[in-house]
């Protein structure tokens, strides 16, 4: 089994069958984790890097811990304990690693398309773990995984994304993955934080979480950056969460409950109230779990396609 | 030099409406006659253009030397070859050099280089900056720069962000009827972009550039030329938008000017799919209807100037991530090319409205005399293929910096030689 593409390098364009077999697989591999010993050798003698310019440590992790399940050799490479400090540049970088016989790449980069980069210049299958505001594939495979789990299938599901789509790596990659497994995607946030022309994606824009709340069956509720108020593209954090928080007080008004995504880290009362982030709704450690799974799916079936 | 007697040449001179088929016979850089069936003198070099076009020779009024300051990535004598050789027979070069053109020793140690590269057959014209250093806070000594020879002045790289700067420059640059070229960008609209905002850069995840940066600029542009009856020239155009202002400012018969570069009329954002580095310039490469706009306003008059923005960079400082890549592709090589292929082939222009585009209208806008091809006055020629269909290969390029969007392209029209001062050189 294996896929179209030796690399995941996003979501845009990727074949709705391609998708499905990484869901699947990640569900063989969420058994492995629930047995005693949670280790397999199924890529026993691959040697894989973790190539990460920025800082990172819930994605990190998540790569690393699904690495040794699979019993791969890791290494790892941060920006700030690396030669980039003495002025290399990322392709010497990458071709020096590159140079001790590796065979995979996981990489997160500031810059979009950094990733596209590294797979003209390496060898190795690279995956893509975040790059610049452009695509974070595994965030939102392991998000539909998810979805998937608790709602049975993706087609016709109603989901909503929340927050600073403008600067959300997060949010590109589920519309691309939702939008080619059938689901109906919505965005929602301030008007100065929605990237101009989106709706040519298929994507209904709302500017209030209200209209939102009664139409969808989850809601995926970005981070909001403080940063970004600097940049003035919103006026406080105290009206971002009067205005488009996601508070159980509005949740309520919905007919039904709706399951809550969020790919961390959370600012508590900012985009999601604390009540409503521990509510029996939300789906947010089971995302965690989940990304490890969906990780080791995507690495051994990456492995596959040489 | 001995003599030169062009064969079959098809002689285009749009300032003298002419289209004819002739033998040309040149001695010591003049033109000495041109007929049919022109004898050959003894010691003459004879070359049967088989109907290649013969046309007043070309200039490049947008192009970055690099040097000094920057010749890993250029030097002058690099890229006069590069010109020769995508048939232009000058170049304005832009000051952002290290140091910059903001005095007149740098205008002569260019003009001294220039000289000495190709035996002196390629014209170098500076454009001195409009500001010290290009800083923006106080303009340069214009009255010396001209007299020491400079064709206009541009902070090109950066705007004339300072309203009140931009209004003296225009002002004082009056005084010698120079024209200020303005690289439009509103700096705090283009901020931190590296693409044009729209569909795609959302896509893509890439920090945009919205078309506004350059519109915005070009009308307060438009005011302070309205009032203080400057000359202005828009370097580099590439949106509906600002076309439509230089337009109207046009129809009300103000002095302004402007240029396009082969890769604005040619490429969309589209491309920057890619993220081939080769697809970031500034301004970026902007949406189809911009692209369309461009050919419309080169048909209707609007755009006076093709340009290239030619702009070198080295190898390695492109092969980086996109985010961080420099802005700007080389362009002198490519010129023709891609205006017969792009603009005369569609029937968006003729032959001949091309050669204005190339000669007449940027010797007008930087006030230096027009090329006539008649016999008795000087030989300066650009010669080219406009069937020749033929493919782009970097690696053929005469400039030292290969930084190209389009190697592998197709491109009808070929550039066949250059003649100027007294130097023939054919491809």
């Amino acid at each position: 089994m294996s896929l179209t593409s030796r690399h995941l390098l996003g979501l845009y364009n990727v074949p709705k069958e391609d998708i499905g077999k990484i869901l699947d697989s990640a569900s063989s591999f969420k058994e492995v984790l629930d047995r005693p010993i949670k280790k397999v050798p199924t890529l026993q003698g691959k040697t894989i890097v973790n190539l990460f310019f920025e800082s990172s440590t819930r994605t990190r992790i998540s790569f690393e811990l699904a690495q040794r399940r699979l019993s791969a050799d890791i290494v790892n490479f941060a920006a700030s304990t690396s030669s980039l400090s003495k002025g290399e540049t990322f392709k010497d970088t990458a071709r020096n690693i590159e140079a001790m016989k590796i065979d995979m790449v996981v990489v997160r980069h500031q810059s979009a398309g950094a990733p596209q980069f590294l797979s003209r210049i390496v060898d190795a299958n690279v995956i893509n773990a975040g790059d610049g505001r452009h695509e974070h594939p595994t965030q939102a495979l392991l998000d539909m995984y998810t979805l998937r789990e608790k709602f049975g299938t993706l087609k016709g599901l109603r989901v909503c994304i929340v927050g600073d789509i403008l600067h959300s790596r997060v949010a590109l990659s589920n519309i691309y993955g939702l939008k080619t497994m059938g689901a109906e995607v919505s965005l929602c946030g301030p008007a100065t934080m929605i990237p101009r022309e989106i709706d040519k994606l298929g994507v209904q824009v709302y500017h209030r979480i209200e209209d939102v709340i009664p139409n969808v069956d989850a809601l995926n509720v970005l981070r909001i950056q403080l940063e970004r108020q600097e940049g003035g593209h919103f006026p406080s954090i105290r009206e971002y969460h009067n205005y488009f928080g996601v508070t159980r007080e509005r949740l309520e008004k919905a007919e039904k409950p709706i399951t809550i995504l969020h790919p961390g880290p959370i600012n508590r009362d900012v985009e999601l109230s604390a009540d409503v982030a521990d509510s029996e709704h939300s789906v947010i450690l089971q995302q965690v779990l989940n990304g490890v799974a969906v990780r080791m799916a995507i690495l051994y079936l990456l492995s596959q396609s040489n | 030099m001995k003599s030169t007697l062009f064969r079959n040449a098809r002689i285009i001179d749009p300032s003298q409406k002419l289209d004819t088929s002739a033998d040309i016979l040149i001695d010591k850089g003049i033109i000495k006659k041109i007929g049919k069936d022109i004898e050959a003198p003894n010691n003459t070099q004879v070359y049967d253009l088989q109907g290649a076009v013969v046309a007043p020779g070309f200039i490049d009024m947008h192009v970055h030397l690099r040097e000094p300051g920057y010749e890993h990535k250029a030097t002058i004598a690099s890229e006069l070859t590069a010109a020769a050789a995508g048939g232009f027979v000058g170049v304005a070069c832009m000051p952002n050099t290290n140091p910059a053109i903001d005095d007149g020793s740098i205008v002569r140690y260019i003009k001294e280089q220039a000289a000495k590269a190709m035996n002196g057959m390629i014209d170098v014209y500076p454009i001195a900056a409009v500001t010290k250093n290009r800083e923006g806070r106080q303009i340069t000594e214009m009255a010396e720069l001209s007299d020491a020879g400079v064709v206009g002045f541009s902070d090109d790289g950066n705007p004339v962000e300072n309203t009140q700067i931009m209004r003296i420059a225009l002002e004082y640059a009056k005084m010698f009827n120079k024209p200020i070229i303005q690289h439009a960008e509103d700096k705090a609209l283009s901020h931190g972009g590296v693409m044009n905002e729209g569909f795609v850069s959302t896509t893509l995840g890439l920090p945009g550039i919205p078309t506004i940066a350059e519109a915005v600029m070009i009308q307060r542009d438009i005011m302070l030329t309205v009032y203080s009856g400057g000359k202005y020239h828009v370097a580099h155009l590439s949106t509906q938008a600002g076309l439509h202002l230089i337009r109207e400012a046009k129809e009300s018969g103000l002095p302004v000017t402007c240029e396009v570069t082969p890769h604005h009329f040619t490429l969309t954002d589209e491309e920057v799919r890619s993220f081939d580095t080769n697809t970031k310039m500034h301004p970026p490469l902007r949406s189809q209807e911009d692209v369309d706009a461009m050919k419309e306003g080169l048909r209707d008059g609007t755009i006076d100037v093709i340009a290239t923005d030619h702009a070198p960079h080295s190898y390695d400082e492109k092969e980086v991530e996109y985010l961080y890549a420099p802005f700007g592709i080389v362009g002198l090589e490519t010129a023709i090319g891609l205006s017969v292929t792009e603009l005369v082939k569609p029937g968006i222009l003729t032959i001949s409205q091309m050669i204005e585009k190339f000669t007449v209208n940027p010797r007008r806008v930087m006030d230096l005399p027009q090329v006539i091809i008649k016999e008795g006055e000087k030989a300066c020629f650009t010669i080219f293929k406009p069937e020749e269909e033929w493919t782009v290969d970097i690696q053929k390029f005469k400039s030292k910096s290969k930084n190209s969007p389009f190697h592998g392209r197709k491109l009808t029209g070929k550039p066949v030689g250059v003649v100027n001062n007294n130097e023939v050189m054919m491809n």
